[in-house]
């Protein structure tokens, strides 16, 4: 099995084990929050999370396409971890051969003031993660300079606000100043519903 | 031989074009001739309607003659696909879909619709020929639905280009869809089918509202 490639491994502790042994995560430890360097999380018996830092990132995912056999990319996307002050990128590989999945995860800053916000482009790696890093830039404000048009607009036209999936953005607020609101808006709660309907005189 | 033919079929084609082109040098916003623009930008007036018995049977005419636009706005537009099958058989209503504005009477708005697609929205809107009327599909289009606080989802499409008919659900069921064409029959017989005219009259205000959601207007004002 894996034969044509450098590393071979059967299963997905076994990989853990050989990224120890090369430095780019910690031995096992407990849980521990996923913006923390050197995590490893085995989720299931094909799928596990390791998070490493911006600058080894592109090396590791590298060799897990050229030395383990994760040959496809299957997505490219990021979650807001604000109170952080961080974006944590998720890049998630998959090894035809196992079917097995590996999430690399990397924390970057949040704000461009602090040299944050940015990240290394593997465009050339697969082609199509340049589509994923211009809706990063477009949504998230993550630059990744030298990236084929990642500065041209991807679905929002002359969008001047903060990027919308930021979590400082409001979006309840954008939609009810911009997009004229049909007065008569009611929600109702299923709870209090219930309630009043099971229990009328409480 | 044949190519003969279609030159002089080419050189015919062209003759035509630059008569049309020379003549709606007449009107305002049109182009001259060496530089044929192929829309006109003048602002749209109201069309007042005939009187009388001529009107009533143009208005019987168009609403037997209801040609939709083929441009799926939204999920909508997959519950028109069965509306043109035989189970349903929109043609018994003659309703039919047309691939171009210019010969459609009817636009459907087929639910949410993204501010790049309201872009497009008035553009083929304005491109369509007078009389012409537009239905809305599902709650997305009255109040913005299940998108209603999103950052890229109008609200009420009402506030961009005038609404005749407005069909409730999400999605309505075809058998929704034609009752809502049976009420628009009913509208149009009656006389009651002039929102293009509205549009003309309160063209201002339709144009700030739209100018103040897409933010890069990048298209004439008016266009047909």
């Amino acid at each position: 099995m894996n034969t044509s490639y450098q590393y071979s491994y059967t299963n997905i502790e076994e990989l853990l084990e050989i990224l120890v042994e090369k430095g780019f995560i910690a031995p096992a430890t407990e849980q521990q929050h996923a913006t923390v360097i050197g995590r490893r999380q085995v989720q299931s018996s094909d799928l596990a999370f390791v998070t490493v830092a911006p600058e080894a990132a592109r090396h590791l995912i590298l060799d897990l396409r050229d030395r383990f056999g994760f040959t496809h990319l299957v997505l490219l996307t990021a979650v807001d971890y604000i109170e952080e002050g961080k974006f944590l990128l998720t890049y998630l590989l998959h090894n035809y051969e196992l079917h097995h999945d590996i999430g690399v995860q990397v924390p970057i800053g949040r704000e461009a003031a602090e040299a944050g916000a940015s990240m290394e482009s593997i465009h050339d790696l697969w082609a199509q993660a340049g589509t994923y890093q211009r809706e990063l830039k477009e949504m998230f404000g993550i630059d990744f300079p030298g990236s084929p048009r990642v500065d041209e607009p991807f679905i929002l036209e002359g969008w001047d606000e903060v990027p919308p999936m930021r979590r400082e953005f409001d979006t309840k607020q954008y939609s009810e100043t911009t997009y004229f609101p049909r007065p008569g808006r009611s929600t109702n709660d299923p709870a209090d519903y219930m309630r009043q309907k099971l229990y009328p005189k409480e | 031989m044949s190519t003969d033919i279609n030159k002089e079929d080419t050189q015919t084609q062209q003759e035509s074009i630059r008569q049309v082109v020379e003549a709606m040098g007449e009107y305002p916003g049109a182009a001259d001739a060496s530089d044929p623009q192929l829309f006109c930008e003048a602002r749209p007036k109201v069309e007042k309607p005939f009187r009388g018995v001529f009107e009533k049977f143009l208005n019987w005419a168009r609403a037997n003659s209801l040609w939709v636009l083929g441009f799926g706005t939204g999920c909508g537009a997959i519950e028109l696909r069965p509306l043109m099958t035989s189970r349903f058989d929109a043609s018994r209503f003659g309703v039919a879909g047309r691939p171009t504005p210019r010969q459609s009477s009817v636009f459907i708005i087929g639910g949410y619709a993204s501010v790049k697609t309201l872009k497009r929205i008035v553009r083929s809107y304005e491109q369509m020929q007078n009389p012409k009327f537009v239905i809305a599909l599902g709650s997305c289009t009255i109040n913005g639905g299940m998108y209603w606080d999103s950052y890229n989802t109008i609200n009420r499409i009402d506030q961009y280009i005038p609404v005749d008919v407005y069909i409730t659900g999400c999605m309505p069921r075809p058998e929704a869809i034609l009752a809502g064409f049976v009420k628009l029959q009913e509208l149009i017989k009656a006389g009651r089918g002039e929102k293009a005219n509205e549009y003309a009259e309160h063209f201002d205000w339709y144009k700030a509202n739209q100018k103040k959601v897409i933010k890069d207007w990048d298209m004439p004002d008016y266009n047909w």
